[in-house]
């Protein structure tokens, strides 16, 4: 596979890379807080109450020498009942303080203007990505810079969903907002370290949700740059595969699929002009190797059972073809 | 005792067929023969929805397994969810309260016989239906079987678009009609509870299983209209094009959620709040003291009521509501976390003090305890809404859940079958496999959905069939599926209990275990007209009084 793309210079994948205690971006970090003063709140009346239950049964349990008579019968208490009963409230009021703050601090928060704008747009079960200032299309991976703290960076995010609710969520970045259509919703984030994120849909969408998996790229400023002017240029124009692509751009493949800069312009699945740039296929259900590739430019159905591309039933001659013709697509 | 001894004379002249008892069943409209009819349906319904739990672990057990299709699983934990609370949750309430309610209030059956049968019936073809959808949901069009919508059913999922065939339609009569029947239930337990209390048992005196079930009632009233107006909303949806939440021509995805939560919420504390009601006569009756607080108990109940009601969007901190919005549905929630910790403490305080006895209903009343207590402290991690933009539609909910679901519904369900079948039945439960029941199923489950909460902490999504490996979920996922084995193997030690004890078990009595509540008063099991002649009560312990002449309770109330 190609070089141009700096995904394979990124660190190898961190270890529990959706692990809700490891954050590594403002809005995490903050959940992250509020997270570990909820445990320990809900830990230690756990203890305490736990404990109570537990003595209470070992001490007040029946021995085998008193079993006739009845103990003291005892109706209530006004005085215990209030105790119990303002504990609690006052509990319940530190934690509403803490909870409103960290709402209103990820809800409502300024994003400066230089922010990375883009729109993510959920389908049956993959992503549409487009970076509406930089005129980008691309699908299930997004990429993104670092926000060091010299330079801050953040990324806004706008949810839109194009068919049934689906849910974004990558745990070390954000939590979890739903893709609702007729509806903007938006999520945002400043990455703190370079590295691969990943995520899932979370909002069951029919039959391969499991598959509709989420890659976050997070690069360096330069080599995010880098990334947006491939990703600005127009499809590769490859002499050695005009036959490939002639069978392509003559089959049904064009009604869903687009290619800048050729007659296919279909909007029902993902953006292939840069195809040959994403890790995988499918959303993250396979890696883009050749022989992935083929496999699933052969029968989908085999590799991703249920998603909405068909098998397209081409012959082997056309699928050589076709697949060459993807290849060069970086 | 006379009129029963004719009974016995006459019985064995009789020699019933199968078709007489069975034409029996279907005719009948006394309160306990119903009652046990739905809780056996229930129990049927149970083992059902189970097995499909228990096939959707095995399918997860190890990451990218291919046991299932995608197709398969979706159309389980569809069925699996929306059969454990319309099929098994809702019906066990309802034949609970028909057999227990008029007994423990003294009367001779439910104030309308004939509507408590027709309730019946409708949540039995219901649920019948919902199955029979696996046979006939292709529908014309030939696609589809089940409903694979997810029990919660999202619009747009639901649409005609993204759901052909008939499945959908399925899903939705079924929960009609079983809704129809919950609501007919809710109306005659308000009607028997306010009308056929027996002399003397003022409200204040009821036992705290009626209060319950009256709260219970008022909310079913309240909770189910909006659940069948959104489905017959759908309905027109798919068939006349009425685009209520068709987001295709412009309708609302999020008002169903609302629709649905403004149900679903309450739904959940219509569920718990029975299992409130047997822990609070049990627990008072094994530890030989009266429930402490029953004012406050009372009180708690009633604000549980009400505040469930001002919760729903608990479910939805996800879909983007403004920070105002997330903020008091946190707010309301957590404040839920006041009265429900207030029924803990006096639970805690009824045993504090007292000589607690170790038998099985006890037993399962203090898993309850525990695992309620649990559930209750992952509840107030839910509300705190930015934790549940993490934790939201993770395993994590699933375990929550579970917990409050199976550790706190299902145990009070056990408890109350090994407290009251000697009633019902007029024979002890084996205690010895009634003990195998209790520990297998109390280690599965801890295997199964303690270590459910984990993978939801690193990421996991709840309703994916299949998943990668090297995200530290797999062994988590090994120990919860194997959990399932022993559970399965526990629920197997009841049934075998409970068909041996009803020929083999030792005679129960009138009253087994020394308790205080009407039921207990008459024989077992109780004759068709329950009470010879009806009882007077002066206190919340009426059995109490009458055994302790010299230090009864209506001396302190
Ligand atoms: C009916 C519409 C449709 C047609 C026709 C179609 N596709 Fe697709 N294709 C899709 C959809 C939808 C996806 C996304 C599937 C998923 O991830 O669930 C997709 C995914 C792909 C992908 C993977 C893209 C990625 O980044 O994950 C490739 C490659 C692809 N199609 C190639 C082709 C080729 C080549 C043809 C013609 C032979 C073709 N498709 C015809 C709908 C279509
Ligand atoms: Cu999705
Ligand atoms: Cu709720």
């Amino acid at each position: 596979m190609a070089d141009n793309l700096n995904i394979h210079q990124i660190a190898v994948v961190p270890e529990q890379v959706t692990n809700i205690f490891k954050p590594l971006a403002t809005p995490s970090e903050s959940i992250y807080q509020i997270s570990l003063l909820t445990l320990a709140i809900c830990g230690v009346i756990f203890l305490i109450v736990g404990g109570l239950l537990v003595y209470t049964i070992i001490r007040f349990r029946t021995r085998s020498n008193d079993e006739q008579s009845e103990p003291p019968q005892i109706y209530g208490s006004n005085q215990i009942e209030l105790a119990w009963t303002v504990f609690p409230i006052l509990i319940v009021f530190v934690l509403i303080l803490v909870t409103a703050r960290t709402i209103s601090d990820v809800q409502n928060a300024t994003h400066p203007p230089d922010s990375l704008k883009v729109t993510v747009v959920g389908h049956q079960w993959w992503w549409e990505i487009r970076y509406p200032d930089l005129g980008i299309v691309t699908a299930n991976e997004l990429h993104v810079p670092v926000s060091d703290p010299a330079k801050p960076r953040r990324t806004v995010l706008k949810l839109q969903s194009a068919d049934v609710a689906h849910s974004y969520w990558v745990p070390q970045l954000s939590g979890k907002v739903d893709l609702i259509p007729n509806r903007d919703n938006y999520m945002w984030f400043d990455p703190k370290q370079t590295g691969l994120y990943l995520g899932n849909c979370a909002e069951y969408c029919g039959t391969q949700h499991a598959h509709m998996l989420i890659r976050v790229i997070v690069h360096q400023q330069e080599e995010f740059d880098r990334w947006v002017l491939e990703q600005q240029k127009p499809a590769v124009d490859n002499r050695e595969v005009t036959a490939g692509r002639k069978v392509f751009l003559s089959t049904s493949c064009v009604n869903c699929h687009t290619i800048s800069g050729t007659i296919a312009g279909g909007k029902f699945g993902p953006d292939l002009t840069h195809l040959m740039s994403r890790d995988t296929l499918g959303a993250g259900a396979i890696k883009n190797t050749p022989n992935l590739l083929r496999a699933w430019v052969h029968d989908p159905q085999k590799l991703k059972e249920g998603c909405l591309m068909p098998d397209m039933q081409l012959s082997q001659q056309e699928l050589d073809l076709i697949v060459a013709y993807l290849s060069t697509l970086k | 005792m006379a009129v029963q001894e004719v009974a016995l004379a006459r019985a064995p002249e009789m020699h019933p067929s199968i078709i007489t008892r069975l034409h029996e069943l279907v005719v009948t409209v006394d309160h306990k023969k119903l009652g046990l009819m739905y809780i056996a349906a229930a129990l049927f319904f149970f083992t059902v929805a189970g097995s499909m739990a228990a096939l959707m672990r095995l399918q997860l057990v190890v990451p990218n397994n291919d046991f299932i299709s995608p197709q398969v699983f979706n159309r389980l934990f569809t069925m699996h969810g929306t059969a454990m609370v319309f099929l098994v949750g809702m019906p066990i309430l309802a034949g609970l309260a028909n057999y227990l309610v008029p007994l423990m209030i003294g009367a001779r059956d439910m104030a309308l016989p004939r509507l408590n049968a027709f309730g019946f019936w409708m949540f039995f073809f219901g649920g019948l239906l919902l199955y029979f959808s696996y046979l006939a949901g292709a529908g014309l069009s030939g696609m589809g079987s089940a409903p694979d919508v997810g029990w919660f059913a999202y619009s747009p999922l639901t649409a005609r678009a993204f759901s052909p065939g008939m499945s959908t339609d399925y899903w939705i009569l079924a929960i009609l009609l079983g809704g129809i029947g919950s609501i007919v239930t809710a109306i005659n337990l308000i009607a028997t509870i306010f009308c056929m209390r027996c002399k003397g048992m003022t409200l204040m005196r009821m036992p705290m299983f009626v209060w319950l079930m009256l709260i219970v009632a008022g909310m079913i009233l309240l909770a189910m209209p909006p659940l069948s107006a959104a489905q017959i909303m759908l309905l027109l949806d798919r068939f006349l094009g009425a685009m209520f939440f068709d987001t295709q021509a412009g309708g609302s995805a999020v008002l169903w959620q609302h629709f649905f939560w403004i149900f679903g919420h309450p739904e959940v504390y219509i569920l718990i709040m029975p299992a409130f009601a047997v822990a609070s006569e049990i627990i008072p009756v094994f530890s030989r003291k009266p429930i402490f607080g029953y004012p406050f108990m009372v009180a708690a109940a009633i604000m549980i009521g009400f505040i469930s009601f001002g919760v729903w969007a608990h479910h939805m901190f996800t879909v983007g509501m403004s920070s105002i919005g997330n903020t008091f549905f946190a707010v309301t929630t957590m404040l839920v976390g006041v009265p429900t910790g207030i029924k803990i403490f006096n639970w805690l305080g009824t045993m504090y003090g007292g000589k607690i006895r170790f038998e099985l209903p006890m037993l399962f009343c203090i898993g309850f305890l525990f695992q309620f207590l649990i559930a209750g402290l992952t509840g107030i991690m839910l509300a705190a809404a930015p934790f549940d933009w993490q934790l939201s539609d993770s395993t994590f909910v699933v375990a929550h859940f579970h917990f409050v679901l199976i550790g706190g519904l299902l145990y009070t369900i056990f408890a109350a079958i090994y407290y009251w079948y000697p009633k019902a039945i007029g024979r002890m439960l084996n205690k010895k496999l009634g003990l195998w029941h209790f520990w297998l199923f109390t280690i599965g489950f801890h295997l199964t959905f303690d270590t459910m909460h984990i993978p939801g902490f690193l990421g996991m999504p709840r309703r994916i069939y299949t998943y990668d490996a090297g995200r530290g979920w797999e062994v988590f996922n090994m120990i919860s599926t194997i959990g399932v084995a022993l559970q399965a193997a526990a629920v197997l030690c009841l049934v075998i209990n409970l068909l041996w004890s009803a020929r083999k078990g030792e005679k129960a009595g009138d009253d087994p275990w020394d308790a205080w509540t009407l039921e207990w008063a008459t024989t077992s099991p109780p004759p068709a007209y329950n009470f010879e002649v009806l009882p007077k009560v002066r206190s919340r312990r009426p059995l109490w009084d009458i055994k302790h002449p010299e230090d009864p309770d209506w001396r302190y109330e």
